[in-house]
């Protein structure tokens, strides 16, 4: 098992980044949602919006090591068969799901601390309010956190449909790959 | 010596007093940087939430010769709730509190005003909020008036006012504590005419 990328597979590493950001992700979207109809009573009321601030600063915290390992690895092949706008077409979406996860984690800051308060994530580690100020600002990035949230969850619906459909209706190794690691020491191709 | 006897006489019809008195009443407009529409609400019976409106704008008129000839009106952008929390503000201006979209403006308007003497006052007056029209009673305190530094009148006033919010339709279960808002008003007028 390879813990980097090569040239026909993702590594260990890129998969547990590509998992870990799916799962925080996707728990972001589900506990934004269900924690803001919270009733003011619920044990859940002021826990539930701590946890999803400090969880929104552990993803960002992922997004950019992820980047980071993206970069210094080599980028898998599209598997054989795949069309050229298919490959273009995951690409664009990949990276507005890259784009859109960072602004709405910017905006969910923005309307946590244009107050000048800092977002304390677990308790244990303070992230300190860089901008404060504009009129009810916390309002539009509230709205932009909303809405970009929304178009995210569409892209990643489309993402997954991609996957399925190499998985069940192409028979390639596209959704494989992302789950099982390339082997180590892996002839070269070509 | 005539101001006592006007105010002695306040039982007189307004028309009256105004005919004798002559004098046009004092035209003020609020001055905003030293106007504050303050309020309070209990939390959980623990402590007390302070938050202000950043944003409203008024005139009222008063007339010394006839102190009950004077008028007020306020009109208030309640999307300038602030209190200090971004994340509590907007929650504030949504449909489980003021619904500011909705409802983005508040508004007092006068209807009487009554002196009892040491700057102790009485407003009565109707005030819109969250779409309600309610009458609501202000106890006032005239704080002073007189030529400022910069060759313009001034003339202040502090009141407060306690609201039962349900009353205008904003019930929010916030605790029982929580039913009743505090208004502490401190308004200063620049004199226009």
């Amino acid at each position: 098992m390879a813990l980097r990328n090569t040239r026909s597979g993702f590594g260990l590493v890129a998969i547990l980044f590509h998992w870990l950001a799916a799962v925080l992700a996707a728990g972001l979207f589900v506990s934004g949602l269900w924690m803001t109809g919270l009733d003011y009573y619920d044990p859940w009321y002021n826990r539930a919006p701590d946890l999803h601030r400090s969880f929104g600063v552990v993803l960002f915290v992922l997004l950019g090591l992820r980047l980071i390992w993206r970069a210094l690895n080599p980028a898998p092949a599209p598997e054989p068969g795949i069309r050229r706008w298919e490959h273009v077409a995951a690409v664009v979406v990949h990276w507005a799901m890259y784009l859109l996860l960072f602004a709405i984690i910017a905006a969910g800051y923005l309307l946590s601390t244009v107050d000048g308060r800092s977002i304390e994530v677990f308790d244990l580690l303070s992230v300190p309010s860089l901008y404060s100020g504009g009129d009810n600002l916390e309002d539009l990035a509230g709205a932009i956190h909303y809405w970009l949230a929304m178009l995210l969850a569409g892209l990643v619906g489309l993402h997954t449909l991609g996957a399925l459909k190499h998985h069940f209706r192409d028979r390639n190794r596209t959704l494989v790959r992302m789950v099982r690691p390339v082997r180590r020491r892996e002839p070269r191709q070509s | 010596m005539r101001k006592l006897i006007i105010a002695t006489t306040s039982a007189l019809s307004l028309s009256l007093v105004a005919g004798i008195a002559q004098a046009e009443p004092e035209q003020y407009e609020l001055d905003p940087r030293h106007s504050f529409i303050e309020f309070r609400v209990s939390h959980l019976g623990f402590a007390t939430m302070v938050g202000q409106f950043n944003d409203f704008d008024g005139e009222f008129t008063y007339d010394p010769d006839n102190p009950s000839n004077s008028e007020v009106s306020v009109t208030i952008d309640t999307a300038s709730i602030d209190t200090d929390d971004s994340e509590r503000d907007r929650h504030l201006r949504n449909e489980d509190f003021l619904n500011v979209s909705e409802y983005p403006e508040a508004r007092f308007v006068s209807t009487s005003f009554e002196e009892h003497g040491d700057g102790e006052a009485t407003l009565e007056g109707e005030l819109t909020l969250h779409g309600t029209t309610r009458p609501i009673t202000i106890d006032v305190n005239q704080l002073g008036a007189g030529e400022d530094p910069w060759g313009g009148y001034r003339r202040g006033f502090e009141g407060t006012v306690t609201l039962d919010r349900s009353d205008f339709g904003i019930d929010y279960d916030l605790g029982e504590e929580a039913e009743e808002v505090e208004l502490y008003l401190s308004v200063e007028g620049v004199r226009q005419d």
